[in-house]
């Protein structure tokens, strides 16, 4: 009788939904000062709807970070701004003016030390000046190997890095807040979620997302498997290289001289649903940045990367 | 044409949608000792289930030469951290993701290395189901009790034993079945008593994903088979309604709501509920939805309920619904606590206690500790890294919990270390703490007469309450038929069985209720002796 299980399953999605809403809604109670780090991908999209699912009929308790390097793709930062004021969001928009001034730029002073300067030292800056004792993020744990280690709340000390050998144990769904002033906690609620949730979810709640992974015509420099894309002046060419026009897309959004475009049809959802279903490659080999190194994404976020 | 082509492909992509959207999910552990080959099965059934990319398995190949290592190394594919890949061994919980066209699964892959059970009780603590890995050459070893006792304490309701390297053993089914019988009965005793045993190889893909022809001997699924298959059962926990409050939501004068996520149980709109600490009782006026109101709600859904009358509620408020088995409300509880510190328990200490979106300070007092070579008993006043055992819990304010067999999410908690902010214990609930000031009889000196726990017991009917009366005394309990509270009280403390009928409550066969009562912890199961009340 009580004990036979007369309450209805949940799907998978849902189950997800109902997880992240849950970490939502702790991080808004705990902490004094929490902020959301929208990257402006499909991730955040996500994030951003099931914060406001977690707080309706209220608005979103928090304001919006976003780390913008300057290099970011024109579609991005016309998307940020159209969707944060319709959102009726608070956009905080934090860049690195320093590092650009000094020339970081890709190619003058290699991938790692230009992320280095314009995401991970811009986004420790933005955390501090803003006194944020939480940040949310989009990440996922299927995106990388040392990602799938990471807990849902993970510890940040003063100098905002992150110590893979002492992390706190993380059971049921009680998490642990307590940190010493200048400490932080990164909060990934979207941690259990693969990407192809993260498509179904967009799917199913028709959440707005960047038309660049959408499949159109892109004027891009083809050098055999790889596409980039020409967005700025100091991308070098080879000789008599010329951009081609490419039906392709972006499987992730990052920085447009790093990353890769795919060739691609998929112009909708759900044919990208069914692109990712028939693909066989993973969402972030497209991100030059991640290569740098064996296990290099663990050392970005050793230092403070997010 | 070329429009139907489209709509007919339209049609094939919704129906792969509403598929996709029903399927289910099941979350599960892998534990075993070090070298018994963990890594090595989930890169196997990731790998075999076509759920690696390319690019995966060119980096795993890549680090596979620099290993020198032979042929694709399938453990590199889960091996997350640098520091493990250059000792070769797991070090932390890593989480896997893959799906199959039934099931969706989610995979904890926890480290064998004693000093690392706390990972493993972290992956635990989620888990529907427990792959319990033993190396075939080597057998049933001390940290597979350990291992086991742990899936027990933490209430996962399936257990799957994968007895691994069968390869190395010769397929041998001779192998296979000594095993099985040394580790059902050590099972048996933790009160696991459904597990299934699988030989399998993670090396060769015997009986991982497809059945081996190598083993005609073995007529049960492959290990992905039964996965695939096996009845999620989200922890038994019973199904009255219990919702932790985790924020009252107030975005103006005219509403507010308590935002929280279903413990278990379902809601309607129009339902009573009771808040607690207060008692005071209200109907939910709506269940409030960004997409639409619902109808209806149940664990585990985040929801946003308005209730009728203006309550003074807060965060670590809990409502709930059903006067039959309210929640327990007090300060004083005892708990099975797993400690994750290297520092030990102290008991001097006034830890910080979360429990569901409550948080308190606490005290906490051992009684006695588990031996993981005998799993029996024994007692203690504190306890060092990885060790588990029963404490009594004295904490600042009450707390609103059911026992943690009952209900995981409203019967767990974590201590906290004030000093170093470290996540020093892990907790699950079990029953109030005996009073042992209350006077010259106590209660254990009761159950030990009684041979069960005093409880008043109430049910629909009358009919239903002597049937009950009969069917107890059959037993050897004490218990009877009473109309007051009053007496219903007094029988409880005399540590007899008191029942009652009020609306709304127990109801059913007799014997379905007596299991529940054992469940319970209030009759003792006979089978299980003295360790009756196990978790």
């Amino acid at each position: 009788m009580v004990y036979t299980q007369c309450v209805p399953e949940l799907s998978h999605l849902q189950l997800l939904e109902a997880e992240s809403m849950h970490i939502l809604r702790e991080v808004a109670s705990e902490f004094q000062r929490p902020v959301l780090l929208y990257s402006i991908g499909k991730d955040s999209s996500c994030l951003v709807r099931l914060a406001q699912k977690a707080f309706y009929p209220g608005p979103i308790p928090f304001p919006l970070l976003h780390v913008d390097t300057s290099y970011k793709f024109r579609e991005m930062i016309e998307f940020r701004d159209f969707y944060t004021r319709q959102m009726g969001v608070r956009l905080i928009v934090h860049t690195n003016r320093k590092a650009l001034e000094d020339g970081a730029q890709p190619f003058a002073i290699g991938t790692q030390r230009c992320c280095g300067l314009l995401k991970t030292q811009a986004l420790l800056d933005a955390i501090r000046e803003g006194g944020f004792d939480a940040a949310m993020g989009g990440a996922r744990r299927d995106e990388e190997r040392s990602r799938a280690k990471e807990r849902i709340y993970s510890f940040r000390d003063a100098h905002g890095q992150w110590d893979p050998k002492n992390q706190r144990p993380e059971l049921w769904n009680i998490f642990n807040n307590r940190i010493e002033s200048a400490e932080s906690i990164r909060i990934f609620p979207l941690s259990n979620w693969t990407e192809l949730d993260v498509w179904h979810y967009i799917h199913v709640e028709k959440i707005p997302i960047v038309p660049l992974y959408f499949a159109k015509e892109r004027p891009m420099l083809v050098r055999g498997e790889t596409l980039i894309p020409v967005e700025q002046p100091f991308i070098p060419m080879l000789d008599g290289e010329q951009p081609k026009m490419v039906r392709c897309r972006m499987r992730s959004l990052g920085c447009s001289p790093c990353t890769g475009a795919i060739r691609s049809d998929a112009d909708t959802v759900p044919k990208i649903i069914e692109e990712l279903i028939a693909a066989r490659r993973s969402e972030r080999e497209n991100r030059v940045i991640d290569h740098d190194q064996d296990g290099s994404m663990e050392m970005k976020k050793r230092e403070g990367y997010f | 044409m070329a429009a139907l082509v489209e709509s007919l492909e339209e049609s094939a992509f919704a129906q792969y949608v509403a598929t996709e959207r029903k399927k289910d999910l099941l979350r599960l552990l892998t534990c075993g000792s070090v070298d018994d080959g963990k890594s090595t099965l989930i890169g196997r059934l990731l790998y075999d289930s076509r759920n690696v990319f390319e690019d995966q398995i060119h980096a795993a190949a890549k680090a596979t030469r620099n290993r020198s290592a032979g042929a694709l190394d399938l453990s590199l594919l889960t091996d997350g951290l640098r520091a493990e890949r250059e000792q070769g061994i797991t070090i932390d919980v890593a989480y896997r993701y893959f799906a199959t066209a039934r099931r969706k699964f989610i995979i904890a892959d926890t480290p064998g290395h004693e000093q690392y059970t706390r990972n493993m009780a972290t992956g635990a603590s989620t888990a529907d189901l427990a792959i319990v890995l033993i190396d075939a050459r080597l057998g049933v070893l001390p940290q597979s009790r350990r291992h086991a006792s742990i899936c027990s304490l933490l209430g996962i309701p399936r257990c799957v034993v994968a007895i691994n390297k069968m390869d190395l053993a010769g397929y041998d089914a001779q192998v296979f079945e000594k095993i099985r019988l040394e580790f059902s009965e050590a099972l048996g005793k933790l009160g696991i008593r459904e597990a299934v045993f699988l030989p399998i190889s993670a090396l060769t893909g015997d009986n991982v994903v497809r059945r081996s022809g190598r083993m005609p001997w073995f007529e049960g699924p492959s290990l992905l088979e039964h996965l695939e298959t096996v009845p999620i059962r989200r922890t038994a926990a019973h199904t009255e309604f219990r919702m932790p409050v985790q924020l009252v939501l107030r975005p103006d004068h005219s509403f507010r709501g308590y935002a929280g996520t279903i413990a278990s149980g379902r809601i309607r709109a129009g339902d009573v509920v009771t808040a607690l600490p207060t008692r005071l009782k209200s109907r939910v006026k709506r269940i409030a939805a960004l997409e639409g109101d619902f109808e209806e709600a149940f664990a585990p859904m985040a929801v946003t309920l308005e209730l009728e009358d203006q309550l003074d509620i807060s965060r670590g408020d809990l409502l709930y619904s059903g006067e039959a088995r309210a929640p327990h409300a007090t300060e004083r509880f005892e708990a099975q606590i797993i400690w994750m510190d290297a520092r030990p328990l102290d008991p001097a200490k006034r830890y910080i206690l979360k429990h569901t979106a409550r948080t308190v300070s606490a005290r906490v007092s051992m009684r006695q500790r588990m031996n993981i070579e005998t799993l029996g008993d024994e007692s203690a006043h504190t306890l060092a890294m990885n060790e588990i055992g029963l404490a009594e819990v004295a904490a600042s304010k009450p707390l609103f919990f059911d026992p943690y067999r009952l209900n995981r999410m409203t019967g767990s908690f974590i201590l906290i270390d004030p000093e170093s902010n470290a996540t020093s214990g892990a907790g699950m609930m079990r029953a109030l703490a005996e009073r042992r000031d209350a006077g010259p009889v106590s209660p254990a000196e009761r159950v030990a007469r009684w041979g069960h726990r005093g409880a008043v017991i109430r049910t629909s009917t009358m009919d239903l309450a002597l049937a009950l009366e009969r069917a107890l005394f059959d037993r050897g309990c004490a218990a009877a038929v009473v109309e007051s509270e009053q007496s219903a009280r007094a029988l409880e403390r005399a540590g007899m069985l008191a029942l009652r009928t009020s609306e709304g409550t127990r109801d059913g066969a007799t014997g379905e209720i007596l299991s529940d009562l054992e469940q319970e912890g209030i009759l003792h199961a006979r089978h299980l002796g003295s360790r009756g009340e196990g978790i």
